[in-house]
């Protein structure tokens, strides 16, 4: 038997949907808000400060213009296509969230319960494969929308969620190997254990950002191309693609695409949350007092964790430039892929070992000096490498025509018709002087 | 608490999902448009999957999605996608002579899934999916067992075919280089070099024109002395003929210089407003 709601009672099923749902637009709304103020900060600017208190009423008031704004389909677009793109995109944005653990076991009504809607043994994947169906949209709303600049972008959103979700997938695979499981409750609680280090209990825990931080840190990478913000926001990239397969839309269908960008930036960030900071347990030091790692409190912990990685995505936004697109998928096959295959065959070298009894051997020691030994031997004396001559001769004179075509002075030498100019310090430079001011 | 206790998730979903099956195998063969038929065809894939959801096979129902939704059709429709919106298939056969070989195929293939199923029902023991993977302590964990100890030698065969199909292709769409590739370095030399040699404009082209009335792609930008910039317009627009014309820019600014002329030659006759 496999019954529709699991344990839970349909009512507290249903209670949990509602409140996911109202959760997650009431949190998307904050996050329009909160990305343009911080934004703003970081540009020396204030950002949306007028409507109601902190400005907060103009994510609202935004909101409702895009509801209320004509929803206009140019002529020649793909009808049932270009409807369909929207609804698949948001639909998927809100799905993923049902695996994600908010907080462990808690009451109520008198029903003991977890804080998430459901678990599955494979939940992590699920919400891959959720994340796969929602690029569709993008995709199908650049063919659909019949428009060039729609189809660049579409195109380019189909060649980077294959890219990234590879290297997504190889990152989390480190994780599965330590915690054993895929299911992300399970994930967080093996995060609960403290680490030991030479038997010491150090109290912190077992966080896999720590433990795995390699696969952190790429997946960390890979999630910002997954989502399609800056700087790898090349599906939209209004530089080059006016906006890229949301060109032809408005309207209701437009705060769709929008709000599943915002719902998926927060996913991943949970996601990330979830599987390698510790989910919805209490950061150090705040985990050794009991009860602030229990029940309710768990919801906390989460959203800061969430908000906080949310704040890295704008972080990234004010600060880096868009990559180019070749740049972009060098990046994807050339280095995040080949570092995730090394990175996991090290940690399943490590994992058989502990499980084999390798590190109680002195016999590996001796052998894991030698491979060191060897490897700083050959740092120190293995490379003939010799370093590069400089062609490059500060004091050689300045040839304003090098190589055919005008060329500026290089550092030290100087502009011969700035030879004679009087400087405030006082003395005429000449030009057979030299170059040394 | 069960509501009816005879319907369980595995037959809601096989009612639910088996008709919209169906249809979508029928849409991915009879539809027109290409794109329509690959949205068909995912659309058979994800209610598949659905049903091992509901037949207890989770990671079959994620990895369904995952790998022949997410990435196969995906890189099916990158290449429908650049078809076009406004294109259906020709219904021009392309492989001759291909009908008696394909349906001997189908055939072959229906009747190895038909005794391939019927062997397992009417011969093997029927234990059920929970007895079948109790031993290994999971779903996940009895499919990992079986495909790395009973049938690697066929999974590892399958995966060296794929990838020997990849680099087949590979080969087979290889191209040798004919230049070296230009970076953004030999651009900006090679910019410099056409300008010391050329005298080529080494910036960006102009941009098209801003008047008060138009500034969209096909409106020309005018030199100071009233001539159409040539390079301001694309190359494209103006060989179809759908460049804006020049002289009508011009005409409310002649309108309005004749009429300060006439203005001024009023109070050069009339010595006085």
């Amino acid at each position: 038997m496999n019954p529709v709601f699991g344990p839970d009672p349909w009512w507290i099923v249903l209670i949990k949907v509602v409140v996911l749902l109202v959760l997650l637009l009431v949190w998307t709304i904050f996050n329009v808000w909160f990305e343009r103020r911080v934004v703003g900060k970081m540009q020396h600017r204030k950002g949306p400060i007028m409507n109601g208190p902190l400005g907060l009423g103009q994510a609202v008031g935004d909101g409702a213009k895009l509801l209320l704004k004509e929803d206009f389909r140019p002529a020649k677009t793909d009808k049932v296509v270009f409807n369909l793109a929207p609804v698949l995109t948001g639909v998927a944005a809100f799905t993923s969230w049902s695996v994600i653990p908010f907080g462990g076991e808690v009451t109520m009504f008198g029903h003991k319960t977890y804080l998430q809607l459901t678990d599955l043994p494979v939940g992590v994947l699920f919400i891959i494969a959720i994340a796969s169906i929602g690029i569709y949209g993008i995709v199908l709303a650049g063919w659909a929308s019949n428009s060039t600049y729609s189809l660049l972008g579409g195109i380019r959103s189909t060649a980077q969620m294959i890219s990234y979700e590879v290297s997504m997938g190889l990152a989390l695979v480190a994780v599965f190997m330590f915690s054993g499981s895929m299911s992300t409750h399970e994930i967080v609680e093996s995060q609960a254990r403290s680490l030991q280090v030479f038997g010491f209990d150090t109290g912190l825990p077992g966080w896999y950002a720590l433990l795995l931080f390699p696969s952190f840190v790429i997946f960390a990478i890979s999630m910002v191309g997954e989502t399609n913000r800056a700087p790898f926001d090349l599906p939209e990239c209004e530089s080059e693609l006016v906006s890229g397969y949301l060109t032809e839309y408005s309207g209701f269908r437009y705060a769709l695409f929008f709000l599943s960008e915002y719902i998926n930036m927060a996913t991943v960030s949970a996601v990330a949350t979830t599987l390698f900071l510790g989910g919805y347990h209490a950061p150090w030091p705040l985990n050794m007092i009991g009860f602030l790692d229990t029940g309710w409190f768990g919801i906390i912990w989460f959203m800061l964790k969430v908000q906080l990685l949310i704040f890295g995505f704008v972080w990234l936004r004010g600060t880096l430039p868009r990559f180019r697109y070749d740049q972009f998928m060098d990046l994807g096959w050339k280095w995040l892929i080949p570092i995730s295959l090394v990175w996991i065959m090290m940690v399943a070298v490590v994992r058989t070992g502990q499980q084999e009894g390798w590190f109680s051997n002195t016999l590996f020691y001796g052998l894991l000096a030698g491979v060191l030994l060897l490897t700083l031997a050959f740092l120190f004396w293995g490379s003939n490498a010799e370093p590069e001559p400089i062609d490059d001769d500060p004091d050689a004179e300045f040839d304003a025509f090098a190589g055919g075509y005008p060329v500026p002075p290089m550092p030290g030498q100087r502009l011969p018709e700035m030879a004679a100019v009087l400087h405030s310090d006082g003395d005429v430079d000449s030009a057979d002087e030299g170059a040394d001011s | 608490m069960t509501l009816v206790p005879m319907i369980t998730a595995g037959a809601v979903a096989f009612w639910v999902c088996a008709p919209l099956m169906v249809l979508g195998a029928l849409g991915m063969v009879l539809l027109r448009k290409p794109v329509h038929s690959a949205i068909s065809l995912a659309l058979v894939m994800v209610c598949l999957a659905v049903q091992y959801a509901a037949l207890n096979a989770p990671f079959l129902f994620v990895v369904q999605i995952i790998v022949y939704t997410g990435a196969i059709m995906m890189l099916f429709l990158f290449v429908l996608m650049l078809v076009g919106v406004d294109s259906a298939d020709s219904i021009v056969e392309t492989i001759q002579h291909h009908r008696v070989p394909a349906i001997l195929a189908a055939l072959g293939f229906g009747m190895l899934l038909v005794f391939g199923v019927g062997n397992a029902v009417v011969d093997g023991e029927v234990v059920g999916l929970d007895a079948a993977t109790a031993s290994a302590g999971g779903n996940v964990q009895a499919i990992a067992e079986l495909l790395f100890t009973r049938w690697v030698f066929a999974f590892e065969a399958t995966a060296a075919l794929l990838i020997t199909a990849a680099v087949g292709a590979m080969v087979l769409a290889h191209g040798e280089r004919l230049h070296s590739k230009i970076g953004q370095r030999e651009a900006a030399e090679l910019r410099m070099r056409r300008f010391s040699e050329s005298g080529e404009h080494p910036g960006p082209l102009p941009s098209s024109g801003v008047f008060a009335r138009h500034n969209a792609i096909h409106t020309p930008a005018l030199l100071p002395d009233g001539s159409v910039a040539p390079q301001s317009v694309s190359r494209t627009l103006a060989e179809r003929g759908a460049l804006y014309e020049a002289g009508e820019l011009k005409v409310p600014t002649r309108a309005t210089f004749k009429a300060i002329q006439a203005v001024k030659d009023d109070i050069d006759e009339g010595g006085q407003l």
